[in-house]
């Protein structure tokens, strides 16, 4: 596709659920919220209609700490969509929350990646959106 | 009821593979199923049964009106992206082996050499990847080989997976894609010129990413009492199964990042078949990424999990080797049509008319799918 520096794309905005509605009112402002079930207490992320341990549609949103682990990463090199051309290569990362679910975040920071890193989350504003960010754990 | 040799592949056709077509998805997928409809000794309207392979070309009503079905007796979508193809014998095995109808056709054409078309671009369309669209991709997880390059470099992190042994199946696949006259690729690789190949989501490099080609590609599946006065000798679907992983849409969620759907199908697929991994002499493994054929290697249990990258070393893959596979040359090197030139492959093995891919004696060989992020499906099939 023929983009040049001269006819910047947007981002992709977030498409954002109804059922996550309450996950991107609190990420705007810059808090994590996880979706934990109002009859047992599970959490469950991504956000899901019912909990799949006692199948109840009822919700508590949980206010997390967004602290965790590093579970896994991918460096991206090549841009699949323009939007992203100025930016590689950067690091996507998997992490395992305290809570015991998991989120995919951009890295910030030069720490080498290896499983088990302590790592904290954070929102990080740009334009049309927030992007769930995580670095080292001072 | 057991679905053991109660069908059989009697058709198999497939158009050019390329890149840059100037033919339509559903024109590539009508060209193939005349001729896997022709290859069976069937005509078109003996065609009672249908599964088009996705939804991006023709529907059933589409072959209803094109070739004029008098009767159509069954259809069925299976919408688990390249899994579908080898998830579709089973459906279509179950549906011969019931009465439902005789001889089901299992259908699939696309053209992705228009942008639009591009993997990046197509995913965040298709429901099964909703929360991959609304969570992810908006902060740059976008194309396949972000969201699978983590369970691989998981893999690597755990088990000492190499890239080397990434390349070993890139080299064994673009090895069989040079004997092949219907590949897109036609220049040999080495070890060297995959590791020397660019990074696209590490620790994926290009060799280690499937083609984005067009083409179509098409079988018939016929219930085995229907297939003898057919134009071939019968090749049995003797075992056929699928199974999806935990957290089907989110790889990220997903308790164990390193399994994939195919673990649970594979158990089901060989009792069913009365065989073992060991009795397998060829295979057609689902190759979207190198990695993904190493995994499923294990998932199958050719080897222990953690041991499929030593297992691919040493020339095992290749022609020759102790396990010959993607005979073809595969998505990695003959062309992606979400796998049905796998089930074409192995049918032309089982047949012996693999031409210089053949491999000797081949009677008993194995089929894979791997589709969205991590569902799965085999066949086993034997040559009557």
């Amino acid at each position: 596709m023929a983009h040049t520096a001269t006819t910047p794309v947007a981002k992709p905005a977030p498409q954002t659920s109804e059922l996550a509605r309450p996950y991107w009112e609190a990420a705007a402002q810059g808090k994590l919220v996880l979706q934990s079930c109002g009859a047992c207490g599970k959490v469950r992320h991504y956000p899901r209609l019912l909990c799949d341990a006692c199948y109840s549609d009822a919700v508590t949103w949980l206010p997390s700490r967004a602290i965790g682990k590093i579970h896994s990463w991918t460096m991206a090199h090549h841009a699949f969509h323009p939007a992203f051309a100025a930016e590689v290569p950067y690091l996507l990362v998997t992490v395992d929350l305290d809570e015991g679910v998991r989120a995919l975040g951009r890295w910030r920071g030069d720490a080498a990646m290896v499983i088990g890193l302590p790592v904290q989350g954070a929102f990080e504003a740009r334009e049309g959106g927030v992007d769930l960010v995580f670095q080292a754990k001072g | 009821m057991s679905l053991r040799d109660k069908s059989c592949v009697t058709g198999i056709g497939e158009t050019v593979y390329m890149r840059g077509s100037t033919k339509t998805a559903f024109e590539l997928q009508i060209e193939a199923s005349l001729k896997a409809i022709a290859d069976a000794g069937l005509s078109p309207k003996d065609i009672d049964g249908i599964i088009p392979i996705g939804i991006v070309s023709g529907t059933a009503d589409d072959f209803i009106d094109n070739f004029g079905l008098p009767d159509l007796r069954f259809s069925a979508v299976v919408p688990h992206g390249g899994a579908s193809p080898a998830m579709a014998l089973q459906c279509a095995a179950a549906a011969v082996a019931s009465g439902a109808c005789n001889h089901v056709l299992i259908t699939f054409g696309r053209n992705v050499s228009a942008a639009a078309n591009k993997a990046g671009a197509r995913i965040h369309g298709m429901p099964q990847f909703h929360f991959v669209t609304e969570f992810e991709y908006a902060m740059g997880a976008i194309a396949p080989a972000q969201l699978y390059a983590p369970m691989a470099r998981r893999h690597m992190e755990l088990y000492g997976t190499t890239v080397e042994q990434f390349g070993e199946v890139a080299v064994a696949c673009r090895e069989h894609a040079l004997l092949n006259g219907n590949a897109v690729m036609k220049k040999p690789i080495t070890l060297e010129d995959h590791r020397n190949s660019r990074m696209i989501a590490d620790p994926f490099r290009l060799l280690d990413c499937s083609l984005e080609s067009d083409g179509g590609a098409a079988v018939v599946v016929s219930a085995s009492e229907r297939a003898g006065d057919l134009r071939h000798r019968k090749v049995y679907i003797s075992g056929v199964a699928e199974g999806h992983p935990d957290s089907p849409g989110s790889i990220t969620q997903r308790p164990d990042m390193t399994s994939l759907g195919i673990a649970k199908a594979a158990p089901r697929a060989f009792q069913m078949a009365g065989v073992t991994p060991a009795d397998i002499q060829v295979a057609e493994i689902y190759d979207c990424f190198t990695y993904a054929v190493i995994r499923q290697l294990e998932d199958i249990g050719f080897c222990a999990k953690g041991e499929g990258g030593p297992f691919v070393q040493g020339g095992r893959l290749k022609l020759g080797g102790a396990l010959p596979t993607n005979t073809h040359g595969g998505l990695l090197s003959q062309a992606h049509v979400w796998g049905l030139n796998h089930i074409v492959e192995l049918v032309r093995q089982l047949r012996g008319d693999a031409g210089p891919a053949q491999v000797k004696d081949a009677g008993l060989g194995l089929v894979t799918g791997y589709g969205d992020m991590g569902d799965g499906a085999l066949a086993i099939m034997r040559r009557g």
